[in-house]
């Protein structure tokens, strides 16, 4: 298959995936101008795009999309070497994880933002208690898919490497841990979403930078199409993190690609 | 000379009985078997009478309770390079391509990276599969998927090689012509096989001697010599000799088989 031809199919995939969010686009466009919702309220998305045209050039979106870039990519990079960590562990040793199962089931049932006065109280306003909320927030998918699938691996694929000798170490590393990789991803790719969402909630309370922060100044000095465009700008955010860590995921799993497909 | 002798092995597991109450399950019970160097030998009998129970002691993956085995002369040992299992779940690793399924045994031996994918390859060709190697195990027929597992434990070269009813899940033709084509790879090496099947016919072909259990708690109730000639080849399933010894085990087991049948019955 030649270069254009898969960039033509992928476009043209695109476009047939688009439907949805050019329908809706149109209607948010109509419902202010036609006066079906009070325009001071909702700004039409050319407003926004002027807005987000305006605050880039005067060199604003730039730095508060870095910023919370860079606090997502903390959190989660943090989280996921403690989760991946402790969820092998914790997966290794099943016992462990009968004594703790209760303990993190009620930590995953608890809203995450519950939490986050908490560690204002214990680590005050600045970037330290951001990234533990966000941390804190993205922690248990990947800490529990990570557990269920070291515990998952199939144990006659083990049996068999044990029955040709393999050590303790060669099963946990050739076997155990392959085993368990698609449902690690699955845990960061879900773990990066929640990263998202804390950001905001983050930013909201004591930031001064930082897309949340955006949106609820905007909100505050009523600058509607900015916040509609803070909130945009999460959007991508949201959507650009999403598939890197899916291109990650799939650059690790490619022996999936054609089962999930169904070839 | 022989290759394993199991000397009155005993095994059992707790359970929960019917009431649940604690219970104890007597799976083996006085097993005596003596297999010889080079042979070939199948495990027959009722389900559930240990057949599985005691392949995976001698594979080093259970412990026995009673008794003891000794394996060349000396006491099983857990941890061993010599053995190896065939499965009838194939056991393949999906993330693994075929030729790097073969090589896992290798690995694990610790054979250097040249040599690994050299012996792979080799083997790879013993069953025909060549062209698939860069092919993942969901790529492939079932027939296909346990020539891959049958050629990853004989790439492994173990001395003793355990087949846990490993053509119980292929349909009637691809299981025949992988049976001869087990007999091939088998009659040219001669390493020490134990295989276990539900299948008179299969072990028949295959066996030198089959060894019938009783059932459970299992032990060694009869064992048959097969004194069809080798090479075997799909014809002898039309000899006289055939016949005969068939219609022999065929009466062994019926008695066992009816027997738990009446247990079960009593059970429900
Ligand atoms: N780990 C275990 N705990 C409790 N019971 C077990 C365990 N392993 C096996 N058993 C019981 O031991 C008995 C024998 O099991 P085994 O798998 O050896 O039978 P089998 O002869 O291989 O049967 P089949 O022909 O159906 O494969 C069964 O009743 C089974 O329920
Ligand atoms: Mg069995």
């Amino acid at each position: 298959m030649n270069w254009r031809g898969r960039w033509g199919r992928r476009l043209a995939g695109l476009g047939v995936r688009g439907v949805g969010l050019l329908l809706f686009l149109a209607l948010w466009e109509a419902a202010p101008r036609l006066g079906w919702v009070n325009s001071t309220y909702m700004s039409p998305p050319t407003a926004v795009a002027r807005a987000l045209y305006l605050l880039s050039r005067r060199g604003e979106l730039g730095p508060h999309f870095l910023i919370s870039l860079q606090r997502v990519a903390a959190g989660l990079l943090v989280s996921t070497l403690a989760g991946v960590f402790f969820g092998i562990f914790i997966g290794y040793f099943r016992r462990l994880e009968l004594y703790l199962d209760l303990l993190f089931q009620s930590f995953r049932q608890m809203s995450a933002f519950a939490h986050f006065p908490v560690f204002i109280l214990l680590f005050g306003l600045g970037e330290l208690s951001k990234t533990i909320i966000i941390f804190w927030a993205s922690l248990w998918p990947i800490l529990l898919n990570t557990c269920s699938g070291v515990k998952n691996a199939d144990p006659v694929l083990i049996r068999s490497a044990r029955s040709m000798g393999a050590s303790r170490s060669f099963i946990f590393r050739k076997i155990i841990l392959p085993a368990a990789a698609p449902e690690i991803f699955t845990g960061i790719r879900l773990g990066g979403s929640y990263c998202v969402m804390a950001v905001v909630a983050a930013e909201m309370i004591g930031a001064t930078s930082g897309l949340g922060y955006l949106v609820l100044y905007s909100q505050e000095t009523f600058n509607v199409a900015e916040m509609y465009a803070g909130i945009v700008s999460l959007a991508v955010l949201g959507l650009g993190l999403n598939s890197a860590l899916h291109a990650c995921e799939s650059r690790f799993t490619s022996w999936r690609r054609d089962i999930r497909t169904g070839e | 000379m022989f290759k394993v002798r199991a000397d009155r092995v005993g095994r059992c597991f707790p359970i929960r009985g019917q009431e649940g109450n604690r219970d104890i399950l007597r799976v083996l019970e006085e097993f005596n078997l003596d297999i010889r160097e080079g042979e070939f030998l199948s495990l027959l009998g009722p389900s559930g009478c240990g057949k599985s129970t005691f392949l995976n002691i001698l594979a080093g993956l259970d412990d026995l309770d009673q008794g003891s085995i000794l394996v060349d002369s000396e006491e099983l040992k857990k941890h061993s390079f010599d053995r190896g299992m065939v499965f009838q779940s194939y056991a393949l690793l999906p993330w693994r391509t075929v030729l790097e399924n073969l090589e896992i045994g290798l690995e694990i031996r610790r054979v250097p990276r040249r040599e690994r994918r050299e012996t792979a390859r080799r083997y790879l060709r013993l069953v025909g599969l060549s062209a698939f190697a860069h092919q993942y195990p969901h790529q492939l027929s079932g027939g296909m998927r346990q020539r891959v597992a049958i050629a990853r434990v004989l790439a492994y070269r173990p001395n003793l090689l355990l087949m846990d009813e490993p053509f119980a899940a292929l349909d009637a033709q691809t299981r025949e012509s992988l049976q001869i084509e087990l007999l091939r790879i088998w009659e040219a090496d001669r390493k020490t096989i134990v295989f276990v099947t539900h299948s008179i016919d299969e072990a028949i072909i295959l066996s030198d001697r089959v060894a019938v259990m009783t059932a459970r708690p299992g032990r060694v109730k009869e064992i048959m010599e097969i004194n069809l000639p080798r090479p075997r080849s799909e014809d002898i399933r039309n000899s006289l000799e055939f016949a005969r010894v068939r219609q022999a085990v065929w009466l062994l087991i019926r008695d066992e088989v009816g027997k738990t049948r009446q247990s079960l019955r009593i059970r429900a």
